[in-house]
């Protein structure tokens, strides 16, 4: 009954009031069940043999509530709802989260109007503990209300890893506190359209109390001309024959002002933000700008690099890796560091994207998980690919691990992310592009191995999907059909 | 410094019309669909919201009993200056600077109470000059499509005064059928979505709303002779068109110089209406997968016919257009394969195995009922394709995609007006900028005559609903069926892409503005990111 429902923390919980994660969660649980308004005291007539159910007890074994998320986080939850008890048991609040999802799920109404939950017992952990949603906010600006009600819809599909695409090639709307020139020069517009340190400090507590880690990502050398106007000197000058040709590429290898610059930007972006992981990018690097300088060309010469411009790429992210190292940092990049054979810690996690070349992803990921690195896979889950038909089954039907390799090797698959980049994206289109289809992967890095029928996951999806309309999600339709509640434009 | 020849003579800047702009970047106003000819001066008019007045011009036969052009002002006012901060200080220009008044005259019988139709004039010119604008269109549909324009043509300068340059623009329609189908079966599309898109459409100079109303899935449309129809058809009570609503659609599209035709398909696609009308569907026999599943109408019931009779009757009267879309596509045979009764009838008429003739003797029969309404029929090109024998001045609608040009060459040789939609299935997404191929299209790329090319009356940019309902109709609709809009309404030689994308992407900013969630193009951005 809404009006005296309660959750309520176990007497002998490691957690208790005070604990904002959960204190946070109870409200907006309470309020995605049964509605921001008041509700009457119910008029009882026996009919059924219900019994009523007035509170779900959480109790958490461990302690500790104003952490952030991490990698090795423990999401393990049971549920018990029968006649004695209504009991959400984790290891941590993390887990409690999850378990108040899943608790959410399951409470229905009747024709009547009133809400109902049957007898439930639910064991559940995660199969993958990297769950992550890609977003872009260099090609396409994204209002903060965007990433915010984003995170809301990844918690409602149990992903934990924010991957923020922070800046690349056309704009630069992360406000550096160090060389607010980036900001200035980099952005599309350095008022409207930028997120400040305030911003960025929202998201990452606004996940926190989702269990969403932010992974940030600032890529380089590549995908970096944004930053060439607030940094002159940082990008390389390209020649076309002995002079300069007026346009620019990636960063500049040889200099050592670019690591002077690599050394305090990633200062700051290590206290700015606090996973543990630090997404340093590298792919996608074009070779003929740096080929066509003279002073590279010497710097090749010297080094004896000959013209393998893979090593002038290799030098470069080593001594990157090693700068973010010194602050304490563990890095994720994508598989073109592995594939050219950069020399990296072995704690390094690759991020498989590519879906053919240089070799079919699942054998990317033989190769990566052999040379004993931790992979992430990304490659058959590009969700701005978009076209025409059902495609969430193709996203359903990828099996992470169906690849030739041992148990060991297996388990270094961590998980994968559901990519969201931004060319023909941006909040008139990102709702109803991520929802429901990334559903599907979210379902693939958490389920079980054996979930694998597409009917039942098409029930389930579509049932779902209404849900996120109740919730105000304008997630899009799988197929015809309809809601009770349809979405209003307003 | 000695002046360039230029500046000593203000106007004639840009001149475009029947000379291809060869110029790979526009660099002038965002208009869109570009005008047949337009002219714009380097000499700019302030114009002051608190005091610039859109009016009836002093001869023209349209006056303020016009509700038509008064709703119209209103909302151009709003769409020009509403979406920018502004202050309320009165501005102080230099003289002969100022733009102070629209006036629109209308020159020939206004129109203004009547229902736009396939021949409605939409011609206008408008010619900006300080100090008033003067929009002249020959009825109020050109009025309209004037005022679209105009307001294309303002814009705030760095200060963020609104700015006008001195132009002049001469403009009309290539095609006199420009279409957006929408499918509320499929998926129910709420009224205000319908609403908002008929918004969008006036916003790009698009003037038919094809209403695909009722299907397989479900029938929202509620019948005032047929209340079961609905009451048993629709996805719930909560998923129907009443009356209201369905007028409320046809007068918002009214003011909006757009006609609604509605399109109610038979004798396919119709499982829908078998569940509020029974023995109107064909009972399948021998079907081994389903106990009762029923086939497309059943032509050979007499009953048949005196429904459709009482329900199209109802049909012209609720829907005022002239035009009544019948369907006719996709009608399989099987299930008048499976029935005795039919099997029966077509051996009494002396069709054999043909099933196409009893599609046809439905159709002949279905065509007479609509011509003794008085209304005309569009159909889709399969009652074409079978050989059914067509009223002339029956239009066909071409929209299977292999070899499209060659059935368009097909029809109009035959003497029958045709739609294009075949190159223009918006609901077949795919990943990147395919407005572009829309808008390469050319609908006269097929051997024909002058004569039969002008059998050609226009197309439509469809919007099946399988996979689309107001969670994302407009980013799926907007900006790519702009490049449809242009297409049909700009002239042949308007196809410079680059030109295009620069006025699309603007036009598209501007779309946003105005609360039309387009999405976008390509990377990049719009001064007012978030106002959705």
């Amino acid at each position: 009954y809404p009006n005296s429902f309660q959750f309520r923390y176990h007497v002998s919980s490691a957690v208790q009031p005070g604990c904002a994660v959960l204190d946070q969660a109870f409200q907006r649980y309470r309020e995605l069940l049964f509605g921001a308004g008041s509700w009457p005291r119910p008029s009882l007539s026996g009919k059924w043999h219900t019994s009523e159910k007035n509170m779900l007890v959480v109790s958490v074994v461990l302690p500790g509530c104003d952490q952030f998320p991490t990698l090795e986080s423990v999401e393990n939850y049971t549920l018990t709802i029968n006649d004695d008890q209504c009991l959400l048991v984790s290891e941590s609040v993390w887990g409690a989260l999850r378990g108040l999802e899943t608790f959410s799920q399951l409470v229905w109404r009747s024709a009547e109007g009133t809400f109902y939950i049957n007898k439930t017992e639910i064991d559940d952990f995660p199969r993958f503990p990297h769950r992550g949603l890609l977003l872009d906010t260099s090609r396409h600006y994204l209002p903060l209300s965007s990433i915010l009600d984003t995170l809301d819809v990844m918690a409602y599909n149990k992903f934990n890893v924010f991957h923020w695409h922070l800046v690349d090639d056309p704009s630069f709307p992360y406000e550096s506190a160090t060389f607010p020139e980036l900001t200035r020069k980099g952005s599309y517009n350095p008022v409207t359209h930028i997120y400040t340190a305030q911003d960025v400090k929202e998201v990452i507590e606004y996940a926190r109390l989702r269990g969403i880690r932010v992974l940030a990502e600032f890529d380089t050398p590549g995908h970096t001309l944004s930053w060439g106007p607030g940094i002159p000197g940082l990008l390389t000058p390209c020649y076309s024959g002995a002079q300069p040709s007026g346009s620019f590429g990636p960063v500049n290898p040889i200099l050592n002002n670019t690591y002077e610059f690599m050394s305090m930007f990633f200062l700051e972006v290590s206290s700015v933000f606090p996973d543990f992981y630090l997404h340093l990018g590298g792919d996608e690097v074009d070779f003929s700008c740096w080929k066509s300088n003279p002073d590279i060309q010497d710097f090749m010469k010297k080094k004896g690099f000959g013209s393998d411009f893979k090593q002038l790429e290799s030098f470069y992210i080593q001594t990157l890796l090693d700068i973010v190292s010194d602050y304490g940092r563990g890095y994720v990049v994508w598989q073109e560091v592995f594939d050219n054979k950069v020399k990296v810690r072995p704690d390094t996690i690759i991020q498989v994207w590519r879906e053919e070349t240089p070799v079919p992803y699942m054998k990317e990921l033989e190769l990566i998980t052999n040379a004993s690195f931790r992979a992430l896979l990304s490659a058959p889950w590009y969700l701005n690919r978009i076209s025409y038909g059902p495609d969430w089954k193709n996203f359903y039907t990828v099996e992470p691990l169906a690849f030739q390799g041992t148990p060991e090797q297996k388990a270094l698959v961590i998980g994968g992310e559901a990519c969201m980049w931004g060319e023909y994206v941006d909040s008139t289109n990102l709702v109803p592009r991520l929802w429901p289809r990334a559903g599907a992967v979210a379902e693939r890095l958490w389920s079980s191995e054996l979930m694998t029928d597409t009917e039942f996951a098409f029930q389930r999806l579509s049932h779902f999907r209404c849900e996120l309309l109740r919730r105000g999600v304008q997630a899009q339709p799988l197929n015809v059909g309809y809601c009770e509640q349809e979405f209003e434009p307003t | 410094m000695e002046r360039p020849l230029w500046m000593l003579c203000p106007l004639l800047l840009l001149a475009l019309g029947t000379q291809a702009p060869t110029a790979s970047a526009w660099g002038g106003p965002p208009l869109w669909p570009l005008p047949v000819s337009v002219q714009v001066s380097l000499s700019a008019l302030h114009l002051d919201p608190g005091n610039f007045y859109i009016r009836h011009g002093p001869n023209s036969t349209a006056g303020p009993s016009c509700s038509l052009l008064q709703e119209a002002f209103r909302r151009y006012y709003e769409y020009i200056f509403g979406f920018h901060k502004w202050h309320h200080h009165p501005a102080k220009f230099q003289d002969g600077t100022q733009l102070q008044q629209l006036l629109v005259s209308v020159v020939l019988e206004s129109e203004c109470d009547a229902f736009p139709s396939l021949d409605s004039d939409e011609s206008y010119s408008l010619i900006v000059k300080e100090p008033l604008a003067l929009l002249k269109a020959n009825k109020v549909w050109g009025a309209l499509r004037g005022l679209e324009t105009f307001s294309q043509l303002v814009y705030q300068d760095s200060y963020g005064t609104f700015t006008i340059n001195e132009s002049t623009i001469t403009d009309y329609p290539r095609f006199p059928h420009r279409g957006i189908l929408i499918d509320t079966s499929r998926h129910y599309l709420p009224v205000k979505t319908i609403l908002r898109t008929l918004d969008a459409m006036a916003f790009n100079k698009f003037n038919v709303l094809h209403w695909h109303i009722v299907d397989d899935q479900s029938f929202p449309y509620q019948s005032v002779t047929f209340p079961q129809l609905s009451d048993k058809g629709s996805y719930s009570f909560s998923h129907v068109y009443t009356p209201n609503d369905v007028r409320m659609v046809i007068e918002y599209a009214r003011m909006r110089g757009i006609r609604v035709i509605p399109e109610f398909d038979t004798p396919g696609h119709t499982q829908s209406w078998g569940k509020g009308q029974k023995d109107l569907l064909t009972p399948c026999h021998k079907d081994p997968t389903q106990q009762n599943s029923f086939g497309p109408i059943n032509p050979v019931l007499n009953t048949t016919y005196s429904f459709l009779t009482k329900f199209f009757k109802e049909i012209s009267k609720v829907f005022p257009d002239k035009y009544v879309h019948l369907g006719g596509d996709e009608v399989e045979y099987w299930c008048w394969a499976s029935n005795p009764d039919i099997e029966k009838f077509m051996k009494e008429k002396g069709f054999g195995r043909d099933f196409k003739q009893l599609e046809c003797f439905y159709t002949h029969k279905l065509l007479d009922i609509i011509a003794s309404t008085n209304k005309s029929s569009i159909v889709w090109q399969e009652v074409f394709d079978i050989g059914a024998k067509l009223q002339p001045g029956t239009v066909v609608q071409v929209w299977k995609e292999d070899m499209y040009n060659k059935e368009v060459s097909q029809i109009t040789d035959a003497g029958f007006p045709v739609i294009l939609s075949a190159p223009w299935y918006l609901d077949v997404i795919s990943y990147g900028q395919d407005w572009r191929t829309y808008y390469q299209v050319e609908p006269l790329n097929f051997p024909a005559s002058q004569q039969q090319k002008n059998l050609l009356i226009g197309g439509e940019a469809c919007l099946w609903g399988e996979y689309v309902d107001a969670t994302n109709l407009t980013p799926r609709l907007w900006p790519r069926a702009s490049a449809v809009g242009e297409r049909l309404w700009s002239q042949k030689n308007v196809r410079s892409m680059s030109g295009a994308y620069d006025r699309l992407t603007r036009h598209r900013c501007r779309m946003v503005r105005r609360g039309i969630a387009a999405e976008p193009l390509f990377t990049g951005y719009c001064e007012n990111e978030n106002k959705i």
